[in-house]
Formats: C-alpha cells, sequence, structure tokens
C-alpha cells in the first residue's frame, strides 16, 4: 500500500459562477512510503491546491485521494498528517516548547509526556536550548524549525510542506534543506514538498513533479536518481547539474505552451 | 528620568496647563468687563464667580462642610461614588461577560452574526435615559433591589465594546493557524480556548477601558430614573439644580465622578500589564480598527 495514492483529482473553485477556477485537474500520483517527492511548477498552477486536496483542507471536485489506504477526512482525524507552510505561524504567547507542544496538547497527551516529547523534537531541530524562548526573539530560519518540530511532534506519518524555505535567506535555506534531510532520515517520514526552487527540489527529493499551469496538471516527473546520503558533495556532483537542466527543461517546456 | 515618570509629569503639566487656561480666561474677562479685549465682543462663557468658580475654589469647596454642620463635601462625594461604582463594577463584570460571550456567539455562528449584530448596534443608539426608567419600571414589578437594577442599566452600556473587540481578535488569527488546527483534528472548542481566546485578548483589553468609563456613566444615569438617593447621580442631580448659588461643587462633584472613572480604568490597565507581556499590548487605537490606524499615522 502506497502512502498516498491519487486518481484523476480535480478542484474547481466557485463552480459555475463566473469567477470560476479550474486549479487543478487529473493528478494521478502515486507516492511511496519514505518518498520525499517535490512539487513544482509556475505560480498559480495549483500546487498549494493540491497539498490542501491531500491534507483535508479542501475537498476534491473530481476523483479520488488515498492516504495510507484512507480518506484524507480519515487520515487527517488519525493525525497522519504533519504541515509546514511559508510562514512559521507560531503562536505568540507560547514559548517555543509550549507551540511544539499543542498539537500533542490537543491528542490529549500526558503533561509529563507530552514535555518529553517536545523536548526530543526541538533537539531533533537542534533547537533545545531556545526552548524558553518566545517565537518573536527567534530569527525565520529557527521559526521555521520550530514549525518543523511541532509538525513532526505528533509523528505523522506524511509531512506536507508548502514552501517551508521560501522566505528564507540562500544560506539559511541550503543548511534547513540538510537538516530536513537529517531528520527525514531519522524519522523515515514520507514528504510532499511545494517549491519553486530548482535546485532545492533536485537536491531533496526522490522524484521531482513538474506541474502545468491553467489547468494545473502534472506534466512530468522526474526520478532523482542521486546517491544518499545527500551532501555538500551532491551540489557539486555532474549528475546533479544533469538533473538541474532536465527539471529546467520541463519547466521550460511548461511555460512555453 | 524613567517613562513612568515622565507620564506623570506630562499629566501633571497638562493640568497646571488647563488651570492656566481657566484662570486666565477668568482673569481676562474680569479685567475686560467680559468682551475680547480691544474689541466690543463679548465671551462665550461669562467669568463670574457664578459660571466659572476659581480653580482653587472648587477645591476648597471639597474640604467644607457640603451642608451646613454636616460631612466634607468630598467626604459625601466619595460615599456616593463608592455607592455607585459598585453598581457599576456589577455591570462591568455582567456587561463584559454578555459581550464576551456574543462575540464567541458571533464567531461560531454566521448566522447568529447576521440576524443578531444589527440588533446589537442599533441597541446603542437608543438613549440610554429611555432605556433606563423602562428597566427601572420592569425590576420595580419583580421587586429586585435598586441597584441591581442600576447594574444593568451600567452593563447595558458596557457589553457593546467588549462584544465587538471579542469578536475581532477571535477573527485576528490567520487562515494558516486555523488550518493548523484542522490538521491537528482539533475540536471547536479547542480552537476556541487554545488559539482564539488567547488571540483576543490583546483586543479585549482596550475594549475593557472603553466599557470601564461606560459603565459608570451607565450607573450615574440608571441611578436617576430609579431615583436612588445615595449615588452620584443624585448629588450630580442636586448640585446642578442649585449651580447658580453653589457652582464649585457641581464642578467638584464632576472632578469626583471623573477621578472615580479613571480609577477604574486604571484597575483595567494594570490588569492588563499583569496578563498580556509588552510585545502584545495592542495600541487602543490600532484596536479600535482601520480608522484608528489611520488616526495613529496622522497623530505620528
Ligand atoms: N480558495 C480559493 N478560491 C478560489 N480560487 C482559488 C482558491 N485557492 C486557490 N485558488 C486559485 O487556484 C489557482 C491555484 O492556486 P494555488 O494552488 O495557490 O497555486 P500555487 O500554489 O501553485 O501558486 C490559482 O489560480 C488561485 O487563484
Ligand atoms: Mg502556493
Amino acid at each position: 500500500m502506497s502512502a498516498l495514492s491519487l486518481s484523476g483529482v480535480g478542484k474547481v473553485f466557485n463552480p459555475g459562477s463566473d469567477q470560476e477556477v479550474r486549479a487543478v485537474h487529473g493528478i494521478d500520483l502515486e507516492v511511496g512510503r519514505g518518498e520525499f517527492v517535490s512539487v513544482i511548477g509556475p505560480s498559480g498552477c495549483g500546487k498549494s491546491t493540491l497539498l490542501r486536496l491531500i491534507g483535508d483542507l479542501t475537498p476534491p471536485s473530481a476523483g479520488t485521494v488515498s492516504v495510507n489506504g484512507k480518506t484524507p477526512a480519515r487520515a487527517r482525524l488519525d493525525r497522519d498528517y504533519g504541515m509546514v507552510f511559508q510562514s512559521a505561524t507560531l503562536l505568540d504567547w507560547r514559548k517555543v516548547a509550549a507551540n511544539v507542544e499543542l498539537p500533542l496538547e490537543i491528542m490529549g497527551m500526558g503533561e509529563a509526556e507530552r514535555s518529553r516529547q517536545a523536548a526530543a523534537m526541538l533537539d531533533l531541530v537542534q533547537l533545545g536550548r531556545f526552548a524558553g524562548h518566545y517565537p518573536w526573539q527567534l530569527s525565520g530560519g529557527m521559526q521555521q524549525r520550530v514549525a518543523i518540530a511541532r509538525a513532526l511532534a505528533f509523528k505523522p506519518s506524511i509531512l506536507l510542506m508548502d514552501e517551508p524555505f521560501g522566505a528564507l535567506d540562500e544560506m539559511t535555506r541550503e543548511r534547513m534543506q540538510a537538516e530536513l534531510l537529517r531528520i527525514r532520515a531519522e524519522t523515515g517520514t514520507t514528504v510532499v514538498f511545494v517549491t519553486h526552487s530548482i535546485p532545492e527540489a533536485v537536491f531533496l527529493s526522490t522524484r521531482v513533479v513538474i506541474m502545468s499551469s491553467r489547468p494545473g496538471t502534472i506534466t512530468e516527473v522526474v526520478d532523482i536518481d542521486l546517491p544518499e546520503p545527500r551532501s555538500y558533495e551532491t551540489r557539486e556532483d555532474r549528475r546533479f547539474f544533469d538533473l538541474l537542466t532536465k527539471v529546467r527543461e520541463g519547466l521550460r517546456a511548461v511555460e512555453a505552451s | 528620568m524613567s517613562p513612568n515618570t515622565r507620564r506623570v509629569l506630562s499629566v501633571l503639566g497638562i493640568l497646571a496647563v488647563l488651570v492656566a487656561v481657566w484662570e486666565g480666561y477668568k482673569w481676562m474677562g474680569t479685567a475686560t468687563g467680559g468682551v475680547w479685549p480691544g474689541t466690543g465682543v463679548e465671551l462665550p462663557v461669562r467669568t463670574n464667580e457664578r459660571s466659572m468658580p476659581h480653580t482653587w475654589d472648587v477645591v476648597i469647596a471639597l474640604l467644607r462642610p457640603a451642608r451646613r454642620g454636616g460631612d466634607m463635601l468630598l467626604l459625601v462625594l466619595l460615599k456616593a461614588a463608592l455607592f455607585t461604582w459598585r453598581s457599576a463594577l456589577l455591570g462591568f463584570v455582567l456587561g463584559s461577560a454578555v459581550g464576551f460571550g456574543l462575540g464567541v456567539l458571533f464567531v461560531r455562528s454566521a448566522l447568529a452574526e447576521r440576524g443578531l449584530m444589527p440588533h446589537v448596534v442599533a441597541s446603542q443608539t437608543v438613549p440610554i435615559l429611555a432605556i433606563a426608567p423602562i428597566l427601572v419600571v420592569w425590576a420595580g414589578r419583580l421587586n429586585v433591589t435598586r441597584w441591581l437594577v442600576v447594574a444593568v442599566v451600567s452593563a447595558y452600556l458596557a457589553f457593546f465594546p467588549v462584544a465587538i473587540n471579542t469578536l475581532r481578535g477571535l477573527r485576528s488569527p490567520d487562515a494558516t493557524a486555523s488550518e493548523l488546527m484542522r490538521s491537528y483534528a482539533a475540536t471547536p472548542n479547542q480552537v476556541l480556548w487554545k488559539l482564539q481566546v488567547p488571540a483576543a485578548l490583546p483586543y479585549l483589553f482596550p475594549a475593557l477601558k472603553i466599557a470601564a468609563t461606560a459603565s459608570i456613566i451607565g450607573a450615574i444615569v440608571g441611578e436617576l430614573p430609579a431615583s436612588m438617593p445615595d449615588g452620584l447621580g443624585r448629588a450630580i442631580l442636586n448640585f446642578a439644580a442649585a449651580f447658580s448659588a453653589a457652582p464649585a461643587k457641581l464642578f467638584a462633584s464632576i472632578l469626583v465622578a471623573s477621578l472615580v472613572g479613571i480609577g477604574f480604568v486604571g484597575v483595567v490597565v494594570l490588569a492588563e500589564r499583569m496578563l498580556i507581556p509588552p510585545s502584545r499590548r495592542l495600541e487602543d487605537l490600532e484596536a479600535a480598527g482601520p480608522r484608528g490606524r489611520d488616526l495613529k499615522e496622522v497623530v505620528a
């Protein structure tokens, strides 16, 4: 059973009105356990919508989504998803540790276990020292790491990330990418990752999904057969550059059409 | 100089300026015989002792017996203020609770908001002077203690700003935060208490400050039709009737009434200081909405 299975999935916003938008259309995609799939495409092509369909934040207009063999709604209630968005969206009245504990509180975990788990997650993103800080005392990159720790807190089987590093500077971004790969290696979480950066998609992923706009649909899937574990050297690998070119050409074909 | 010292000094400074303007105007009017200097144009307000007592006469009046052989006026007024404040405090608590409840109801149910909001707004355009006697008569039948009725009049004014700002505050978290809560499979109650209410607190306090002053006004006005002999309302009415004979007493009661209001707001400010860290405190103008923000830009 794959972690994610989409068949014929489409989404129309405001159907029938003059503001009708066909956001995504005819999406077929299988994602295996532990895979890291990036979705890349021109802005407005429906990447976020695709992620929201998977995460049960919006219902599909057509087709079926199945998550670990369940409906997205069931998967959400079973807390199969961890979500990270472009903005960290930490609650500013809660300290860092309390932010990470929030999902655990909501699932009804006891206080002692909760704080143990939050501490472990903060160690995972190497922010253990900042447990007692308030979010506004942290840099943007650190806040985003807290958001990742929070998303991983209840050990979701799928991590949905929508341009999580989009607001970070290049140096921080590369550090965060390395960190994310390390975390994934430790947790075995399946990741669906939306980005508009070609190097980011190639460096992180096992597969890159290229989407076109109007209607948003998958035009090409590129297998990324770079050696694991990825490291600083990966970015200097010939194969890395070949794959960058391949994805870039795929995107250019989309934008030309 | 610490910011607090500076604040106290600026308040005292402005008080001094106001006193100086009052006394200066009075002095000028007395010198010119009630006209603008060099012209024959009459001053808008007469400057004789009947219209404008000296500021120090107001203070002196506070320290004299209210009536021959009786207690000091200040004492009489403070007693009355305490009495009024009891109704106002209950009205404030009652009104704030109702306002908060309405905010929660509105954020939960668009239908309730659409149906009730116009009535809530309309309730505040009806003069409280008309509402108060109705409530007093109704409650009279029910045999409720009168100061409780006054509290209800006071709550009638206090609930409104709290309802509006609670709603604004409960709506303030951005969509992403709500989606995160959804992804945690949070119940509506969990969303309310863990996300919306904490987010609303900074919006709540500016409304509570307004509610505090409104509840005092409501209590004073409510005392009149309830013919309560003991509160500030009656005292003000009495001194207003005797204004031309003893103007300083009316000004003195205004002074005390406003001090009570300021004291009440001060309590709310203290509560805000204790509960909301500085980084989350909203400027009052900002909390007043987009118009408030514009105002703030004009001020800045
Ligand atoms: N809630 C919505 N209502 C109406 N249209 C929407 C909504 N969300 C997204 N869209 C539209 O769907 C299209 C795809 O949006 P989105 O998935 O956000 O694209 P991307 O993330 O690739 O930039 C856009 O044209 C956008 O305007
Ligand atoms: Mg997007």
